[in-house]
């Protein structure tokens, strides 16, 4: 809401010399948003005069249409003679009243006017259109008055160039606040003095002699007023300080009747319609429209009806959508080419709408066509239901005022006032909210300040004014007190909480995870969580992968990714893409966040009273319809897993790094991980480890990893040879040991034995391992696998492994018998369990 | 060994006889003396103080002397090995710290080569800003709550007092899941991606004990396009507090102990009014500019690029929670009041850490990343 300061002056006499800042100091300490304070016609210096045409020459030999006129401006130029002037614009003739800036003015943008040669001739001066004074973006001609004005009278007071515009963001619960009355309320009350209310008129009572009228869905609309003025002059124009107004306000003079509802729900907040009499026919209804019933709004966009629109009809059908835009058909003629000057149009005779509509039928009504206009932007927030019979009045008043036109003495109404709400509270409940004490005086005559009427002592009976639709519960009253005191008067104090038990299990291995990879060289880097089937494909996932069951929007950003991930592969993948792409060439980056895992099956949520508190079995219901979304670890790695330097070469990232970070992770979550080789998109079929955990008793697959899928890698663009690996982070940690048991440490001599086991290719490294451990026994301190040897004395498809076993015993030192007896011991399980023998 | 022989004469022992022992002595001090290395030394050792050196042998032929000859032939043995032994040492200790001075020159290395053999990780400074508020309020007692991002619209919504026809609840601002299931109508499914982490904080309501100290951050989701101050996808931290006799004024020391905690000591918050529908009051919370601390407003000599000069940077809503609220948690609102406060970690570092556009922080470029290390 733009509220310029001079029109907010005519309700509340403000100090002498108070500045658009001051003002926008106190609406701010009482809660409302001034978002800029507009000084207009700062930049702007005169002489800036009202000039009457006298004579116009048409130049020609130009490109372009060009007039040398002679202007009158009185004696502004000291001499009282005609003022010669260059003019590009054709909109006006001799005799007309024009803005002329002499010589030695300024226009805004510090545009400083002399008197120069231009097209042949000495122009003292320029005669000025709309934009060029700031007024507005109208450039198609130059201003031409309306008569009236005296050659040579400032124009800079006579347009009201100089003024302050506050621009006031209204928060959805203060719809009184898109209003100049509203807000004059919160100004008055700011500065503690009195306001006249430009509501507070003299309404002839309802009678039956009005438009007649016919409303179907009383609470849709709870009250309708028409009125009636006959006679209107077709020719009749705005006068000045009207579209003035309304330009500092944001909006357009498009015609007097129209100009002269816009001023009214700018001035008291009822939004009002103004139909041309003739253009009507039989009584106005207000009800729901039919499926499919069309109208053609004032935008010239003809619309298709839901049955929820509330709509205004006459005989012939809808004539307005209630509450948020009219009809094209029974259109006020509108002269929207002449802003400021009216051609003879054919109205005469104007029915006047105010109406209150109930909010959520206009929400729904302006979104569904979107089309939120001034008016359903009122009724969205509430508008003073009271305000309509002010409203109708203040309209008539103008059009017989400006029009010359009639009040006819009908008068419709239907409805009436409403029952008030009443709020029972403890005087000292604002108190009690705010940990202050205000006292039962001061509350009372803040909540009389806002509008209420307030009875009682200890418990206090308010009744909200009409405008204050919001105020319904002891909590809003609360605030009114709180914050016309100052929310800068609160005091600090701190609460002082119970004990708490600090993070919990998961959220400390969130933690250690990241910092665990952080250290390990990876970088963290989180990605948008939005996936489509094309990421899929190029994971060359299978058709009934289950990853390809996402969970879908309704309304994605963009089409191709309505989906949200399953893995967090796509998006770290497009992360390390993005960074290669920017020349990084070694990159080891990761992510922790969520997954959305859907069965497909799951119940639609529903939706409680909010009257009570669900029970246990509606919010296990409302749990059930939500798809799982376990937390999972993923890193992605490219180019060098080490640089090469001085140090030597560098030393490629690979599968097995992939592995390490899962293993790195698993170690930061206690738990022991299995690794086993596994064929799974997206990794390459050879070089994929599926890891797993021991989860109450069962082994349990946690994740993936090892080098990419060639074809993945090119379909998606990555860099040759790009590793991976995902994880579980909640498997992992329900998998933790929990709390460490400490080893006995042994001060006896360790003995080391290596062995050279040889097995056949295929066998995994971790089943020989295994075996070696479990036929070692307990003397196995521990067992390292130093070397990995393929050659020709083995034979193909033979690998021989070598591993150092290092023993040690608890309470003395192991003889060379008992050593050999677990070396053998161990061999000969590595070789029954995989067929492995002892090197020769 | 020669045996004892009393017939012998003694001062016929010509290797007894004190001037070939002085002799033997000096020789192998000059020895000594002359050895230009360890391994002449060593050379010199053998010669002059190993077994078949002149004083070890003139040591043998004491035992043939005559008792009365013996000690006095001894102590002159003694003496001349014992001279040649220290010397030997000495020269040993001097010539082995003349090797180590040179051996340690030639290895001298270059400490200035650079190692970034395993470049630095680091965490996202989204994570890391989340975390050390959580800190903050744990230490003063809090808990770290979290919840679904898919959640049901009753949780983020309804629950909150957002009533079925506000703005909020339209596909311009949430984002709508998807009904799959056969049969249902596209939009039937009543879930969303949660828009602000209040749901968490519903969740807390209904399942813990009261009193209640929670801090809730998290991903939320709004239907705005990225650009460089939007972004769809961003972090937010909530805090919760419900206990008996809370008021405004606990929250408002809440605020100003988190930004003091974060910014340094002499920040504050001030409150503004503003309209939520699960806060009644509600308040827009602004910090003083911790960078300039208001000293930029009015002073065109001295702009803040923090606040743009405002001396005020606007943190995020907060206020008392709407009894409504508590009653559709089942919380008694006579005996129970409470406050939450809410604001978005992006915005908050990006004025921390001066960052101009959102999309840095988006992209995962690690050049952004790296700098923030492991904790900000």
């Amino acid at each position: 809401m733009r509220a310029p300061l001079s029109w907010l002056r005519e309700y509340v006499d403000l100090p002498d010399g108070t500045t658009g800042r001051d003002v926008a100091t106190r609406l701010i300490a009482a809660g409302l948003e001034v978002e800029t304070v507009e000084r207009l016609g700062d930049d702007l210096t005169g002489p800036l005069v009202v000039g009457r045409v006298l004579a116009v020459e048409e130049l020609t030999g130009f490109k372009k249409p060009i007039r040398w006129c002679q202007v009158d401006v009185g004696a502004a130029n000291g001499t009282g003679e005609p003022q010669n002037i260059v003019c590009g614009a054709t909109n006006f003739r001799p005799g007309d009243h024009v803005v002329v800036i002499l010589p030695g003015g300024v226009l805004p943008g510090g545009f400083a006017i002399s008197a120069r040669k231009t097209y042949g001739k000495v122009s003292e001066g320029m005669i000025c259109s709309a934009r060029e004074l700031g007024l507005g973006d109208d450039h198609d001609g130059i201003i031409v008055l309306p008569p009236g004005h005296e050659p040579g009278t400032d124009a800079i007071a006579l347009l009201e160039l100089v003024d302050e515009v506050l621009d006031i963001a209204v928060t959805p619960d203060r719809g009184y606040c898109l209003s100049m009355r509203g807000l004059a309320r919160e100004t008055a009350t700011a500065y503690g003095l009195p306001l006249r209310d430009p509501a507070l008129l003299d309404v002839p009572a309802p009678n039956a002699d009005g438009y007649p009228a016919r409303v179907e869905d009383p609470e849709a609309c709870d009250r309708l007023v028409l009125r009636g003025v006959t006679g209107v002059r077709p020719d009749a124009v705005s006068p000045l300080w009207l579209t003035r107004r309304l330009q500092k306000a944001g909006m357009r003079p498009i015609s007097l009747a129209v100009d002269i509802t816009n001023y009214v729900m700018l001035e008291i907040g009822q939004p009002l319609h103004a139909y041309d009499h003739a253009r009507l026919s039989g009584p106005i209804g207000v009800r729901r429209a039919t499926a499919g019933e069309r109208l053609t709004t004032l935008d010239d966009v003809k619309r298709v009806l839901d049955a929820e629109d509330l709509v205004i009809t006459d005989d012939s059908g809808p004539v307005a959508l209630a509450g948020v835009m009219g009809g094209a058909d029974t259109e006020i003629a509108e002269t929207a080419e002449q802003p400021l000057v009216g051609q003879p149009q054919g109205t005469t005779g104007i029915v006047l709408e105010a109406a209150h509509f109930a909010p959520v039928p206009v929400a729904r009504s302006a979104r569904r066509h979107k089309l939120a206009s001034e008016a359903s932007r009122r009724f969205e927030r509430g508008v003073d239901p009271e305000a309509a019979p002010a409203a109708a009045q203040r309209a008539v008043d103008l059009l017989v005022l400006l029009a010359g036109g009639t009040a006819h003495p009908g008068v419709t109404e239907v409805g009436g006032p409403g029952t008030p709400t009443r709020i029972t509270v403890p005087a000292d409940h604002p108190d009690a909210v705010a940990g202050v004490t205000y006292g039962r005086e001061t509350v009372v005559r803040r909540l009389q300040e806002v509008g209420c009427t307030v009875t009682g002592s200890d418990v206090l009976t308010v009744t909200p004014p009409s405008w204050r639709p919001d105020l319904t519960d002891p909590n809003d009253l609360a605030e009114e007190v709180i914050r016309l005191e100052g929310y800068e008067a609160l005091p600090s104090r701190l609460p002082r909480p119970p004990a708490g038990r600090g993070l919990t299990g998961r959220q400390r291995l969130h933690r250690r995870t990241g910092r665990a990879l952080a250290g390990a060289g990876y970088v963290e880097a989180p990605n948008y969580p939005f996936t489509g089937p094309a990421q899929y494909d190029a994971l060359g996932l299978a058709a009934d992968d289950p990853r390809r069951r996402t969970v879908r929007l309704v309304n994605p950003l963009d089409d191709t990714e309505s989906g949200l991930r399953t893995t967090l592969l796509p998006g770290l993948l497009e992360a390390l893409r993005r960074n290669h792409g920017r020349g990084a060439q070694d990159l080891a980056l990761f992510e922790t966040g969520l997954v959305f895992l859907a069965e497909g099956d799951e119940p639609a949520a529903f939706r409680p009273a909010v009257t009570a508190r669900p029970s246990d079995e509606e919010i296990a219901a409302l749990n059930s319809a939500l798809p799982r979304q376990p937390r999972r670890v993923a890193v992605v790695l490219a180019g060098g897993r080490e640089q090469n330097g001085w140090w030597g070469p560098a030393r490629p990232a690979t599968w097995a790094d992939a592995v390490e970070a899962a293993r790195t992770v698993a170690r930061a979550a206690g738990a022991e991980l299995h690794v086993e080789n596994a064929t799974y998109a997206p990794w390459h079929p050879g070089r994929c480890a599926a890891l797993s955990v021991d989860l109450d008793g069962e082994r349990t697959l946690v994740g993936h990893a090892g080098e990419l899928h060639p074809r993945v890698v090119k379909a998606l663009g990555l860099p040759d040879r790009t590793c991976a690996m995902e994880a579980d982070l909640d498997l992992l940690e329900r998998a933790g040991a929990g709390v460490v048991e400490a080893p006995r440490i042994a001060s006896f001599p360790v003995a080391t034995q290596d062995v050279a086991l040889v097995v056949d290719a295929d066998v995994p490294s971790a089943e020989v391992e295994a075996a070696l451990r479990d036929g070692a026994g307990e003397l196995l301190e521990s067992l390292r696998l130093f070397d990995v040897f393929t050659g020709e004395q083995l034979g193909t498809g033979r690998k021989s492994l070598a591993y150092a076993l290092r023993f040690r015993a608890a309470d003395r030192t192991l003889t060379a018998d008992e050593l050999t007896a677990a070396r053998e011991a161990a061999v000969a399980a590595a070789a029954e369990r995989t067929g492995a023998s002892l090197r020769a | 060994m020669s045996a004892p022989n009393k017939s012998y004469d003694p001062v016929e022992v010509e290797a007894l006889k004190p001037e070939r022992i002085d002799a033997a002595r000096d020789e192998a001090l000059a020895a000594i003396a002359a050895a230009d290395g360890l391994d002449a030394l060593r050379e010199v050792r053998t010669a002059h103080s190993g077994d078949r050196s002149p004083l070890a042998l003139a040591n043998r032929e004491i035992g043939a002397l005559p008792p009365q000859a013996k000690a006095d032939a001894g102590r002159r043995v003694g003496q001349a090995r014992g001279a040649v032994s220290k010397a030997f040492a000495a020269r040993q200790e001097q010539l082995e710290r003349e090797r180590d001075e040179r051996v340690l020159v030639e290895e001298a290395v270059d400490v200035t080569l650079p190692w970034d053999r395993v470049p630095a990780g680091a965490r996202h400074p989204l994570t890391t800003l989340s975390e050390r508020v959580e800190d903050i309020f744990v230490a003063m007692g809090y808990e770290v709550a979290e919840g679904p991002e898919v959640e049901a619209d009753w949780f983020n919504f309804d629950a909150l007092n957002i009533g079925p026809d506000h703005p909020a609840r339209t596909t311009q601002d949430t984002f709508f899941v998807a009904d799959d299931r056969e049969g249902a109508a596209p939009d039937a499914s009543g879930l969303v991606l949660r828009t602000h982490t209040s749901p968490v904080q519903i969740r807390s309501m209904l399942t813990r004990e009261l009193p209640l100290y929670l801090i809730c951050p998290g991903r939320v989701y709004r239907t705005d396009e990225l650009d460089a101050t939007h972004t769809p996808v961003f972090n937010q931290v909530e805090l919760i507090a419900i206990d008996e006799g809370l008021t405004m004024s606990d929250l408002k020391g809440t605020l100003d102990h988190m930004v003091q905690s974060l910014f340094g000591p002499g920040t504050h918050t001030r409150l503004r009014p503003n309209h939520f529908p699960f806060t009644e009051p509600s308040a827009e919370m602004d910090m003083l500019c911790f960078r300039c601390r208001g000293a930029s407003v009015g002073n065109p000599d001295r702009p803040c690029r923090t606040c743009s000069s405002e001396g005020w940077i606007e943190l995020g809503g907060c206020g008392v929670i709407n009894p409504r609220v508590l009653v559709a948690c089942g919380i008694d609102p006579d005996r129970y009041s409470g406050f939450a406060a809410g604001f978005g970690l992006e915005r908050m570092l990006m004025f921390r850490h001066n960052i101009v556009d959102m999309r840095d922080m988006i992209e995962g470029d690690v050049r952004f990343t790296r700098p923030f290390g492991m904790e900000i």
